[in-house]
């Protein structure tokens, strides 16, 4: 389970600062929403990962450390939301450029060749 | 139930407000737009001041040792998100305050005009930099961050043109890159913490385990990073000129004070996570806010355009605060504070200076473009844009003579020279750096770096900018003398005269500082007023 929650942050990770540093809008956006997932996972997993576990308390005594922590979850929420509705605003700004600039390049010019 | 107690809460419900309430507004009506804007800043204005007046001791009755705190929702620290107002959150807070209300009346003459919705994304941005400063919680200051950078996106697109959508792009691409940084922070210090609050992390940072402590002390780095791309430190700043170069000129004054809540956020972290075995960012904060004083420097002496000169003496006075905080000494704390509130003042004023002086110019440049209607007008449907009217207001004589002037004291501002703040706080920070040796500890190289460092900055920037002012004003032979109004030209004095008084009450204000660096220093009544009075903060 850790393993590969590890190993899909790495990949996600990787991809997305690749992605990232690419000099097309449409790349640019890609790897900031594949980074977005993969600091979501991130904070989510912050919580602990446990599998077979009931996921609400009923009135039987429970051992809490065998629970995960609902905090990081309720994080992940406000940070999925925020991440989106920025992400649509980086959107709406590259429609700008685009038209304004004529080209979808992230400095607003082409290189010359 | 005493409304005095919800205090801390109204300068982020008033903008917040007030920014719901003016778009209930069409644009045409400007007047109810105006109004309700500049009620709502000078309600925070006013608010802000009464707040430092109850932090001090002149009312030790009202907050237990000058600290408020407001528990939103009732749930008591360390569960649920509380404001804390200190010292220095009165401090940001006032001096917010104060740049805003120029902000907004500077903008009335032209600048909101110009595009849809300026008012409440000024408000928006307010409701953002109140509340970082207020929140006394990691998570929440992250919320105030997102907002105040939401309001600051779509404001920087103010006005449009080619430059100022391209800026805004590298703006929001850097700093959706810096609230991931953040994120991850966060996630890895609450994962060996336990907590997000502020007071909660002080009390639990001294008695880590070894193994979690290298953990924390990376997430705290990483969240030092998202705090450090705001800030504007070298290499995370190269979107700053750019950015506020193309802004608006009363956009960009607003700015001023943003790269100054990461200064904030980094002094909050270092009086929160005191370790006595290690100084803070182990010295590698201090060699970066050197880099950052050299790039400014540097900056200063190559820009070509006034606005991007003042853009680069932006970076230069969060290298110089940066750098006071990373010599690790307490006693450089309080002429930094002192040193903050002159730059952001001076930038401001700087910043509507540049944007009168285009006006000068007979052939316009890109930033300067003559009233056009932008095309937002009719993207978002609200009706034709409201009629230029250059011409009506009230002008004010001798243009020419009170932008000169203006421009000198902005110079001596930023330069420090007296009789104005910047000297004061720079002789102050030179002085606080001379004796750190021998008083503190600090290596000589490194305070004896910092004080020529710091000479030399001031010394290339009266250059540049005495070079900037005699291609501005005396060799120009073929420029228009702009017909200033008013409303544009009272906020920039104001900001001068706001600064002069800073100076002519050096002494009190000096006393404040140095009581909020105290409290800084050591967190133990910020951890009681939080959490109640029987914790204390581990040795």
């Amino acid at each position: 389970m850790e393993a590969i929650i590890a190993l899909a942050i790495g990949i996600l990770t990787a991809c997305g600062v690749w992605l990232l540093l690419r000099p097309r809008t449409f790349q640019v956006v890609i790897g900031l929403s594949l980074l977005s997932y993969a600091v979501n996972l991130f904070i989510f997993s912050t919580g602990r990962l446990r599998v077979d576990q009931p996921p609400i308390v009923g009135d039987a005594a429970v051992n809490a450390a065998q629970l995960a922590d609902p905090v990081p979850q309720s994080l992940v929420l406000t940070a999925i939301v925020i991440g989106f509705a920025t992400t649509a605003l980086l959107l709406v700004v590259m429609i700008a450029v685009r038209g304004t600039t004529g080209t979808d390049h992230v400095d607003g010019q082409e290189n010359e060749p | 139930m005493n409304w005095l107690n919800h205090l801390p809460v109204l300068p982020i419900a008033i903008p917040l407000l007030a920014g719901a309430l003016i778009l209930l507004f069409q644009e045409q009506r400007r007047a109810i737009r105006i109004g309700i804007a500049l009620v709502s800043t000078l309600l925070q204005l006013a608010l802000a001041f009464a707040m430092l007046v109850l932090t001090t001791d002149a009312a030790p009755h009202f907050w237990s040792e000058g600290i408020g705190t407001y528990a939103i929702g009732g749930w008591p620290a360390p569960f649920g998100i509380v404001l804390v107002v200190d010292r220095l959150s009165a401090l940001m807070l006032a001096l917010n305050g104060v740049l805003a209300l120029a902000v907004v009346v500077h903008s009335i003459a032209r600048w909101d005009r110009e595009g849809v919705y300026y008012h409440p994304l000024l408000q928006f941005l307010l409701l953002g930099l109140n509340g970082a400063f207020l929140t006394g919680d990691l998570f929440n200051l992250f919320v105030f961050f997102e907002i105040l950078l939401a309001a600051s996106y779509a404001l920087l697109l103010h006005g449009g043109g080619a430059q100022r959508t391209k800026a805004a792009l590298h703006f929001v691409i850097v700093n959706l890159v810096g609230a991931f940084a953040f994120l991850i922070g966060v996630a890895m210090l609450y994962s060996v913490l336990g907590t997000l609050n502020m007071a909660d992390i002080a009390v639990r940072w001294g008695a880590l385990a070894d193994a979690d402590r290298t953990v924390a002390a990376t997430g705290a780095a990483i969240l030092g990073v998202a705090f450090l791309i705001k800030a504007g430190s070298w290499p995370l700043n190269f979107w700053l000129p750019g950015a506020y170069a193309a802004a608006s000129a009363p956009v960009a004054a607003a700015f001023a004070i943003a790269t100054k809540v990461g200064v904030y956020a980094v002094l909050r972290l270092w009086s929160v996570m005191q370790t006595p075995a290690a100084s803070f960012g182990e010295g590698w904060l201090f060699l970066l806010a050197l880099a950052t004083m050299l790039f400014g420097t540097l900056g200063i002496l190559a820009a070509r355009q006034l606005s991007r000169l003042i853009a680069f003496t932006v970076v230069l006075s969060s290298g110089t605060l940066l750098a006071a905080a990373g010599l690790g000494t307490p006693t450089m704390i309080a002429p930094a504070l002192f040193y903050l509130v002159g730059s952001v003042m001076a930038s401001g004023a700087f910043f509507m200076l540049a944007g009168m002086t285009e006006r000068m110019r007979t052939t316009p440049t890109a930033t300067s473009d003559p009233l056009q209607p932008w095309p937002t007008y009719n993207a978002f449907s609200v009706g034709e844009p409201p009629a230029p009217d250059a011409e009506v207001g009230i002008a004010i004589p001798a243009a020419m003579a009170f932008l000169g002037i203006n421009f000198i004291c902005c110079v001596l501002l930023v330069t420090g020279l007296p009789p104005l703040p910047g000297f004061i706080a720079k002789m102050a920070l030179v002085a606080a750096a001379i004796d750190a040796p021998a008083s503190v500890g600090v290596s000589p190289w490194r305070a004896w770096t910092l004080v020529i460092v710091l000479l030399l900055g001031g010394l290339v920037g009266l250059i540049a900018l005495a070079r900037a002012g005699m291609r501005l004003f005396w060799s120009v032979t073929d420029r228009n003398t702009p017909r200033l109004r008013v409303v544009e030209a009272a906020p920039l004095a104001f900001l001068i005269l706001a600064s002069l008084a800073l100076s002519a009450a050096a002494g009190p204000a000096m006393a404040y500082f140095q009581d909020t660096a105290a409290d800084l220093n050591s967190p133990d009544a910020y951890v009681r007023a939080v959490l109640g009075t029987q914790t204390q903060v581990n040795p």
